[in-house]
């Protein structure tokens, strides 16, 4: 069930999405477990900023109908700190689970990063490009340009633009993470690729609201619930969106797809694969199950034995 | 702090008991790790969880472990919303999902103290665990909003009581008795859960003492061991703690205060 992706060599299709499982805490929680059962073929970091971020005030979570819409606004330690403090622990765990250390090969880290304008990814992408611990780049586009207020992913001729001007700043592959929040997906994907971009990945979480339960707040309106305003909807919910946006942007590229969106078993990942995805990424099922990579990378492996 | 597996088990209800408004859910688990007093576990019934209200629940709900006895785990619920009604309908014979135990618990007290455990409503659980485990004996204040609900005070063994209608024990909060208590003899350390109000009120009353206090918090989170940011409380000199890694049980000190979040029915 191996898989080359970009030039990487994963024992199995299925990695986590970005933001969605904290490694360093996990090992806190599991202990041994997770380093002998580690349940990602490659393991993408949480978002990383140039500077660091607290995040959004509380309340952060709301649980939707099949999902969850979520408003984090991507706390992080910023760039350096990231380097300075994770990274070396982040890969010395890596090299240390499943059957790494048997191959002595580490599990890959792909570090997802976001900045604001084409200035702060250069800088973020030649950061990374340094470090040998870092095997790949994924960039998130779900963010405004503070240089022309367009959102980077959102406008194919903003993203391809950006893409030019900072694909040079690393030789590293770099993926790019589309956000589904666009009128049109495929032409998207299809600039990310003329931009410069090794492969992409979908779909980020879709945006959506919830209202405060209960009573208005006096002038018959109700305020929104989360303390970041809106917020982003994953989960079983998404899944059948998931589904047609991957396969509108497999037709429209030649770059391999990472499908995610609602997986939480392998027919689901199957389906993605089916569409054209190359890689499948779990994310809000691994909430509900920490194991969840791992039984999924499992049951693809019994269905693919079995015929 | 003792550490999970990373897969979730499949355990098995063994009773159910009504302590008045509240359930106590045993499930046998002879082979899972101790926890430590304080930590708990996400939750979820094996079948049938979702297609309720909304199509609600969806996430796993986390609770304190309240008691752990001949290879039984409890759990206290209350019924609030749809995550916790469907777990007061399981019957003996049902699986539980369980992952855990997980977060940092209490810790003893420190020189020579003497602990006094203040609850409020279904927030008594992790003070059972805890007056199990403690190596001296606690003087234990709990609170509830009405007599049914102080019937959950059987959980523990000789506990002085408040209501909020007067149907038990002190007409009033129960930070009257701690305050009361605290005077009469400040080398105490107070282990604490319950409401956000009722701990703000403790911990207000124990920083102005000069009394250390621990403090389980309560937040909804959607994992439980780190991975979502969702449990978040503002953490003194700022930034933000994650209850599920960082607590659930946190020194007081390290909070400026416990917020307030009225909302969503778990």
């Amino acid at each position: 069930m191996s898989v080359e992706f970009c030039g990487i060599e994963l024992a199995h299709p299925v990695i986590n999405g970005s933001g969605t499982f904290d490694v360093l805490a996990a090992r806190r929680a599991f202990g041994r477990d997770l380093v002998v059962r580690f349940p990602f073929a490659a393991y993408v970091s949480k978002t990383i900023t140039l500077e660091p971020r607290a995040g959004n005030p509380p309340p952060r979570l709301w649980e939707a109908a099949g999902g969850l819409i979520n408003s984090i606004g991507l706390p992080n330690k910023g760039l350096e700190g990231y380097l300075r403090e994770d990274l070396p622990q982040l890969a010395e765990l890596l090299s240390d689970v499943g059957d790494a250390q048997a191959s002595g090969r580490r599990v890959p880290l792909i570090t997802n990063v976001m900045g604001a304008s084409a200035q702060e990814i250069g800088a973020l992408l030649e950061a990374c490009d340094q470090r040998d611990e870092i095997a790949a780049i994924e960039l998130n586009v779900s963010c405004p340009n503070v240089e022309t207020g367009l959102d980077i992913g959102a406008d194919p001729r903003e993203l391809e633009r950006v893409l030019h001007a900072v694909r040079g700043r690393t030789r590293k592959p770099l993926i790019v993470k589309l956000t589904p929040n666009t009128a049109d997906v495929g032409a998207c994907a299809r600039a990310a690729q003329d931009g410069g971009a090794d492969a992409v990945s979908l779909i980020n979480t879709l945006r959506a609201t919830a209202l405060t339960p209960g009573a208005d707040s006096g002038d018959g309106a109700r305020r929104p619930w989360l303390g970041g305003g809106s917020g982003g909807l994953s989960g079983p919910a998404i899944r059948a969106v998931a589904l047609a946006q991957v396969a509108t942007v497999a037709d429209r590229v030649s770059v391999p797809v990472v499908g995610m969106g609602g997986v939480q078993s392998a027919r689901h990942a199957r389906e993605l694969i089916d569409v054209g995805a190359t890689l499948v990424a779990v994310g809000t099922e691994s909430f509900r199950d920490p194991d969840a990579g791992a039984r999924i990378a499992q049951q693809m492996q019994e269905i693919a034995v079995g015929g | 702090m003792s550490e999970a597996p990373l897969a979730r088990r499949a355990l098995t209800v063994t009773g159910v008991e009504e302590l008045g408004a509240y359930r106590l859910l045993r499930v046998t688990d002879p082979e899972g790790p101790e926890p430590e007093p304080g930590q708990f576990a996400m939750l979820a019934s094996a079948e049938r969880w979702g297609g309720g209200e909304e199509e609600r629940p969806y996430l796993a709900r986390a609770f304190s472990v309240a008691r752990r006895r001949d290879g039984e785990s409890h759990f206290l619920l209350e019924d609030v919303g749809p995550g916790s009604r469907r777990l007061c309908e399981m019957r003996p014979g049902e699986r539980l999902l369980t992952l855990g135990p997980l977060g940092r618990g209490f810790s003893a007290p420190g020189d020579g103290r003497r602990p006094i455990l203040a609850g409020g409503g279904v927030g008594i659980a992790p003070l059972a665990i805890l007056q199990d485990t403690l190596a001296v004996e606690a003087t234990v204040l709990l609170g509830f909003r009405d007599g049914a609900r102080a019937e959950g005070a059987a959980l523990l063994d000789g506990a002085r009581l408040a209501t909020d209608d007067g149907s038990a024990g002190h007409h009033g909060l129960v930070t009257d008795l701690l305050e009361a208590e605290l005077r009469r003899d400040p080398h105490a350390e107070v282990y604490a859960c319950g409401p956000a109000g009722m701990l703000e009120g403790v911990r207000s009353l124990c920083a102005s003492a000069g009394i250390p206090a621990q403090l389980a918090l309560e937040a909804p989170m959607a994992c439980g061991f780190g991975a979502c940011f969702g449990c978040v409380v503002p953490r003194r000199g700022g930034g933000y703690l994650r209850v599920c890694v960082d607590g659930p049980v946190i020194d007081a000190a390290a909070l400026e205060r416990v917020d307030e979040h009225a909302g969503a029915p778990a």
